[in-house]
């Protein structure tokens, strides 16, 4: 999930709001899919071609028809929310019984072991495929354009198709991660998407303020570290008793703190140089006075 | 002799139909033979850049028309129209991307106009070459920081990887607006010089854009003057070497009937 949102944020400067939508239509197609007695695997790249699909609208919004990226996120949100009604039928699938998932395919019986077997086998093919594209011809062409769209232009790269791409691939990973979530949780739910994209900045930014100026395809490995880091703290705040009900303004005041993590860490070595600077200062001045 | 560049007629308004209408375009008819190297001056407003805007693609045209290479590009696009020209702006920073690095950027400027697949690596093994001979002749020493993003660059190192993605390619026009304007006085010399002779090495047909008259005097076989969006001097050849700074000054003076407003113009 939060790779898929880091290619529009990073390599775009997108806040892709499309992302909440994909997500639970990722788990809806796959989910209706499975309970129709689709092969796993298909329902989950067909899940992945949904998102794939869901990325292509917001893009032609936002390219063609010029809409600001926000508002194409919202709209595209919107919209979803009633598809994803449509291919499930109803508000929630539940894949609990004889289903087959990814999951029962592997031979493991303990569904958690299997769930993270299958998540690690997932993210290494996803990172592998990223790497290569987005050093390919295209792929650099891509990054290209969210670093600099004139240069780009001048370059003869279409811009708009770019970002489609982009746009595409993101929100198909996105729309991947919530097709595993609902096969990992048992049911896919209309509302699972609803504050996805506050987590996966959040994971997206713990990794940067840990770690910075890394490749991409490092970048990609730290942004799944970024990830368990922050479980990990909205697990601690459980444990700490908080009302679960009170979760989701823990999920945006977290992600408020990382977003402006990096501004005190600059002011904070600002005074330390300003403080190092008075200090020099005041040990001429009492050379001075010594002479 | 046939045209690499050809504008009919063209104008341009801004803010067309309101009380605000700047009609920065009043009628440019120009044409440029092949390898023709021409330098554009004026004073502020006078067109210069509204021009290269035009002919580059990121100003939709009003009226008019531009063919390049007898091709009418007037409602290409900037990209499609890539394909014919290389162009240099004025802030170092635009011409490339911060985040690539030497190789990638010049990678980029290599596949121009063509179609970019997304199997093959996009920096190549045998195009490494290329680059370092090329960036060798830049004197910069930037052949051995091919893996350096181009962001830690200074703006003189940048605008001149610029100029070697520009015309690496070898297109059909090069536009350079105002390219070294941005640049303390050392670098932006090392950079003309450099456009000087990459120019001439390729045979590139040029429409520079200068605030720099001794620069427009110096450099190029042709040197047109714009004023209230109109072409008001054009002298090649022969006629263009014996100028002086002077001659221009006066001659601003004699067509816009004012002083040349510029300081940029008048220090330099």
């Amino acid at each position: 999930m939060a790779i898929g949102v880091y290619l529009t944020f990073r390599i775009l400067d997108i806040a892709d709001m499309t992302a909440e939508g994909s997500f639970p239509l990722g788990a809806a197609i796959t989910a209706h899919q499975i309970v129709s007695g689709t092969n796993p695997i298909v329902a989950t790249l067909l899940g992945f071609l949904g998102g794939c699909a869901a990325g292509f609208v917001s893009g032609f919004l936002h390219t063609k028809l010029k809409i600001p990226a926000l508002l194409t996120g919202i709209l595209t949100l919107t919209g979803l929310y009633s598809v994803n009604l449509f291919v499930m039928g109803k508000a929630n699938v539940s894949l609990v019984g004889d289903f087959k998932t990814v999951l029962t395919l592997l031979p493991i019986t303990d569904q958690t072991v299997a769930a993270i077997v299958i998540g690690a086998i997932v993210l290494v093919v996803v990172i592998f495929i990223l790497v290569f594209f987005f050093n390919t011809e295209m792929g650099l062409a891509a990054r290209a354009v969210g670093d600099n769209e004139q240069m780009s232009l001048a370059n003869g790269i279409s811009t708009d198709n770019m970002k489609m791409v982009v746009y595409m691939i993101s929100n198909g990973l996105i729309a991947l991660s919530g097709s595993l979530m609902a096969q990992i949780n048992g049911y896919a739910d209309s509302s699972m998407g609803i504050g996805t994209l506050v987590i996966a900045l959040a994971a997206i930014i713990i990794a940067e303020v840990v770690i910075h100026h890394v490749s991409f395809g490092v970048r990609l490995l730290t942004i799944i570290g970024g990830a368990i880091i922050y479980r990990f703290i909205i697990a601690a705040v459980l444990w700490l008793g908080v009302d679960p009900n009170s979760l989701r303004l823990f999920y945006s005041l977290m992600l408020a703190v990382f977003l402006s993590l990096p501004l005190f860490q600059k002011k904070i070595k600002q005074r330390e140089r300003r403080h190092q600077n008075v200090l020099n200062n005041s040990v001429r001045k009492e050379d001075q006075s010594n002479d | 002799m046939t045209n690499i560049l050809e504008i009919r007629d063209l104008h341009q308004y801004f803010e067309r139909g309101t009380v605000n209408e700047n009609h920065a375009l009043t009628g440019i008819n120009l044409n440029l033979a092949a390898g023709d190297f021409v330098s554009v001056i004026g004073g502020n407003g006078a067109g210069k850049s509204t021009l290269l805007n035009s002919v580059a693609g990121s100003l939709p045209i009003d009226t008019g028309h531009i063919l390049i290479n007898n091709i009418d590009v007037t409602y290409q696009s900037v990209e499609k129209r890539a394909k014919l020209i290389g162009r240099v702006f004025q802030d170092p920073k635009m011409g490339t991307a911060p985040l690539l690095t030497v190789e990638e950027n010049l990678a980029l400027a290599l596949r121009r106009g063509e179609w970019r697949n997304f199997w093959s690596s996009g920096v190549k093994r045998r195009d490494r070459k290329l680059f370092q001979e090329r960036l060798a002749t830049l004197g910069l020493g930037l052949e051995n920081r091919l893996t350096t993003d181009i962001g830690l660059l200074s703006g003189g190192q940048r605008q001149a990887i610029t100029l070697l993605m520009a015309t690496l390619k070898n297109p059909a026009l090069l536009l350079l607006d105002e390219h070294t304007a941005a640049l303390d006085p050392k670098t932006s010399a090392i950079v003309m010089q450099l456009t000087d002779q990459l120019v001439n090495e390729l045979n590139l047909t040029t429409l520079m854009i200068t605030h720099n008259m001794a620069d427009a005097i110096k450099y190029g076989n042709r040197l047109i003057m714009l004023d209230h969006g109109k072409i008001v001097v054009d002298i090649a050849g022969a006629d263009k070497k014996k100028l002086s700074v002077t001659d221009l000054l006066n001659m601003f003076k004699e067509n816009s009937g004012q002083e040349m407003n510029d300081d940029a113009v008048l220090l330099s």
